[in-house]
């Protein structure tokens, strides 16, 4: 097979995952990709595969094509759009074996990829921009015919109708008011008419209204002013073109803020790479990213990025996985380590075999997870939700019960207060920021944490984080590394330090017990390499036996030294002391003669103390369990700050503390690696799992911390906090802004200060309230959570 | 005065028999798929009758550039999706039970229902 048939054909991206949505371009009428698509674990559905065929000429290529693909094992269906020149096959099937069927068949396939995250972005933005322009040349039509008719009206003359002179020159300006709503507010009208239809209501129901009452009772006062009495015979031109003006310029205003809510999702998008360079017969090829298989050998040179998910296979390097992480420090990689896509290979060249490929690498999973949690609403949104289904109907009830008490109990010209009363509430009323206020929020605040290593599942988990009163952490891998390390070599007379912990290596080399392999691996580290002892004998539950260069070596316990004879006692409470600083202390003898103690503890993480600092200040109790012994548990906690703890629980058993916390009044968050502390996680209020970048457990709590670090949790606290303050204000802002906005409209100051507002003041009003809440919301984005 | 009051009583009453209280039918899928324009403010057509017990799918196609047109929610089915201008996203909705599902945009300005039937 040549390369370039490689290249074009050799590809496995993984966009056929189970999903129950999936995008295609409007252009076909068949689906001819399967990018953006949306797993939803609630409705398995059939896999879905979506290829590019080349090479077919003719309509009988398509029947050909369809029965090669039929024929592969577990293929349900395959269906070929010619026109397209696509196929999209369902069934259990490998990409790789669908390619070959049609390449056996005698063309060229390669998988749909018309689309990447980053494509769909760029179309966004530029849609956008498109919008954008239209709202900003649609206000510019509407304000050069408004604010001179206002300026007119405030400054120079009156806006009333008495002469036939003055009824020419206002039906003029009528009939270009109505150009204005034409080309500047046709969209109004329509969505207006559309959801009436529907028997809905949304804004441009009440903008509709409001504008169209203002023209048609100026129209009015202009055709027929003889049936209205004098005082009310005022036109309203002005507030009509002004606030489709005024809107559309608040409209434009807040696409160009909803576009920096989601900065954070653009720079997750920019981290995946475009191409990879796949090494194919033994020599180098770039390749576009989609087209790289599984088990394809990659290399990646210094300052270029990793493409996606695999195991190095050759040379060391370390690598910057601060984007995904929020770690600083760069990462040593060698062979067999785990390198992830989107993170940087800063100092050697390496090569390493791709293990995990497009939709599946853990860059794509987090992009993913982080935009549905993004568009997902905490339960605080709810009440605003209940609001918005009625809000635009009330509000015109309201309107109408304004006109009506204007009628009957206001001053004269009554008419004319009416109408203004009316116009006036429709248009003040705000239905989007209500509606605005959570999701805006949530957006930049999910984005805001994922910046930091954080990813939060959905609304709710996010809104519960912010609530939480007991923390309950768990020791092993979440408060210390995990790893066992030799923390401590003390040496008895005589005897050098490396020479120790060669032979203590060379006599463990041979254990799998997980504190002998801390030692060969300390050994290693410092440079120095075992070497190969004769005798070696394990004696159970005590120690390790035997001989090297002559030497007798005995490793282990007190109980062992003491059955072979060995005094130890010089080193007892040097041993003690150890024991009570959480450390297995062990003893190392050679001809019979104790030469050292060696110390292996699991070390508490460098940070963590600082962040269980972090949360204690922020006024969370916390809680840690532990399997380890009393003991040990007691020096951990003592160690890092915490007060409360629980030894020698069993991994059953967490799920129940956590159910205690709870039948206390506590809200709990439990902290865990995800594994054994699953059942706990599952039962907390929130579940965090600690994952370290690479192999992150994404869906199986409600909060993913990417670091090994308890910062992240401090942070996903912090973030959780301060999103759900922004969330309140934006909330509390709208609620105010109606609740205050719509009385005064319709007048209730009036009786009291002779207040009434003018419409063209309403409709500014209204179309800022919208912006104030994403503006509120964009400041999210300048919340340092290590600052808290 | 007397009939302009009761002419608002009465438009008041119209608000509330037309946005609340009357219940439009819902338009049938064909061959078990049905595609939904999202345009000028609105899901066309908004009332879909989908079959109970049987998975169906939603193909929208959203050629209203406002942002607020963007999402697409079903609450009570946790769907959750980001519809592309002048896209086609297919939304495959699980079998469910008799009932009615709301769909909206995010602020709950264009809406539609699901009736399982």
């Amino acid at each position: 097979m040549s390369e370039s048939i490689n290249d074009k054909s050799a590809s496995k991206h993984s966009c056929c995952q189970n999903k129950n949505v999936a995008t295609s371009d409007l252009a076909g009428d068949t689906p001819s990709g399967a990018q953006n698509s949306i797993d939803d674990n609630s409705s398995p559905t059939q896999q879905e595969h979506h290829l590019i065929v080349e090479g077919a000429s003719c309509a009988s290529c398509v029947t050909k094509i369809e029965k090669a693909l039929r024929g592969v094992s577990g293929v349900q269906s395959a269906e070929m759009n010619f026109a397209q020149r696509s196929v999209m096959v369902t069934g259990n099937v490998s990409d790789g074996s669908l390619i070959t069927a049609i390449e056996i068949a005698g063309y060229n396939a390669k998988i749909d990829a018309s689309e990447s995250e980053e494509e769909a972005l760029d179309e966004k933005e530029k849609a956008d921009f498109l919008y954008y322009k239209k709202l900003m040349r649609d206000m510019t039509i509407a304000l050069v015919l408004g604010v001179p008719l206002m300026i007119y009206g405030l400054f120079i003359g009156e806006m009333t109708v008495n002469t036939t002179g003055e009824r020419l020159v206002w039906f003029t300006v009528g009939l270009a008011t109505l150009g204005v709503m034409y080309f500047s507010g046709k969209h109004f009208y329509v969505g207006a008419w559309n959801s009436l239809k529907n028997h809905s209501a949304n804004m441009d129901t009440l903008i509709a209204l409001g504008t169209g009452t203002a023209w048609i009772y100026s129209m009015v006062v202009v055709a027929v002013p003889e049936l209205l009495p004098e005082m009310a015979r005022h036109v309203y031109f002005e507030a009509t073109a002004m606030i489709i003006g005024l809107i559309n310029l608040g409209l434009a205003l807040e696409v160009k803020a909803r576009g920096k809510t989601s900065d954070a999702i653009k720079r997750l998008i920019g981290l995946q790479a475009k191409t990879a360079r796949v090494i194919r017969d033994g020599k180098d090829i770039d390749i576009p990213i989609e087209n790289v298989l599984l088990n394809d050998l990659i290399r990646v040179r210094p300052g270029e990025k990793i493409s996606v998910d695999g195991l190095v296979v050759e040379g060391h390097t370390a690598v910057d996985e601060s984007m995904l992480t929020g770690e600083p420090m760069p990462v040593e990689k060698s062979d067999g380590d785990k390198v992830v896509a989107g993170t940087i290979n800063k100092s050697g060249s390496i090569v390493f075999k791709a293990t995990r490929v497009g939709k599946d690498t853990a860059l794509a999973q987090i992009i993913n997870m982080v935009k549905r949690a993004q568009n997902s609403k905490p339960p605080i949104g709810r009440l605003a939700d209940a609001i918005s289904a009625y809000f635009v109907p009330v509000i015109m009830i309201i309107a109408v019960i304004s006109a009506l008490a204007w009628l009957n109990f206001g001053p004269s010209p009554a008419l004319v207060f009416a109408i203004v009363s009316a116009t006036t509430v429709l248009i003040i009323a705000c239905p989007c920021a209500l509606g605005l206020a959570t999701p805006m929020s949530v957006m930049v605040g999910v984005g805001k944490a994922a910046e930091a290593g954080v990813l939060i599942r959905n609304g709710e988990a996010l809104q519960t984080a912010s609530k939480i009163t007991t923390m309950i952490l768990d020791k092993t891998g979440t408060i210390t590394e995990g790893v066992p390390k030799v923390t401590d070599v003390l040496l008895a007379d005589g005897h050098d330090r490396d020479h120790i912990l060669m032979l203590a290596a060379s006599i463990e080399a041979g254990s799998e017990h997980p504190l002998a392999m801390a030692i060969v691996d300390s050994a290693k580290e410092q440079g120095v390499e075992p070497q190969k002892v004769s005798g070696f004998a394990s004696i159970v539950g005590k120690g390790v036996e035997a001989a090297l260069d002559g030497s007798t070596l005995l490793f282990g316990n007190e109980k062992l030294m003491k059955d072979r004879g060995i005094d130890i006692d010089a080193f007892l409470d040097k041993a003690q002391a150890l024991a009570a600083e959480a450390k297995t202390p062990m003893y190392f003898a050679v001809n019979k003669e104790l030469a050292a103690i060696i110390a292996v503890a699991d070390p508490i993480k460098t940070d963590s103390i600082e962040a269980i600092g972090r949360l204690k200040r922020n006024g969370i109790r916390i809680v840690m369990l532990t399997g380890d012994n009393r003991l040990t548990a007691k020096a951990i906690a003592d160690k890092v700050g915490i007060s409360e703890f629980f030894a020698e629980v069993m991994p059953e058993d967490k799920a129940n503390k956590v159910a205690q916390f709870q039948e206390e009044g506590e809200i709990v968050g439990m902290t865990g690696d995800g594994i054994n502390d699953a059942p706990a996680l599952a039962l907390a209020n929130v579940g965090f799992a600690i994952g370290t970048g690479t192999d992150v457990a994404i869906e199986s709590a409600d909060i993913t911390l990417m670091r090994g670090s308890l910062h992240g949790l401090a942070d996903a606290i912090a973030v959780s906090k301060a999103t759900l303050r922004n969330i309140k204000q934006n909330l509390f802002g709208a609620f105010i802004y109606n609740a205050a906005g719509v009385p005064i409209a319709a007048g209730v100051l009036y009786p009291f200060f002779g207040l009434l507002l003018n419409p063209v003041i309403a409709g500014a009003a209204m179309a800022f309230s919208s912006l104030t809440v994403v503006t509120n919301a964009n400041r999210l984005r300048l919340f340092k959570a290590k600052d808290h | 005065m007397l009939w302009i009051n009761l002419a608002g009583v009465a438009l008041i009453a119209i608000i509330v028999w037309w946005f609340w209280m009357y219940k439009p039918s819902g338009v049938a899928m064909q061959d078990g798929a049905i595609e939904i324009l999202v345009k000028d403010g609105v899901y066309q057509p908004s009332n879909i009758n989908i079959p109970a017990n049987e998975e169906s799918t939603i193909t929208f196609i959203r050629t209203d550039a406002s942002p607020c047109s963007e999402i697409l929610q079903i609450p009570d089915l946790d769907i959750n999706v980001t519809l592309g201008l002048n896209k086609k996203v297919k939304v495959t909705i699980p079998a469910s039970k008799p009932g009615r599902h709301a769909f909206h945009c995010q602020m709950k300005m264009y809406i539609g229902e699901l009736i399982v039937e």
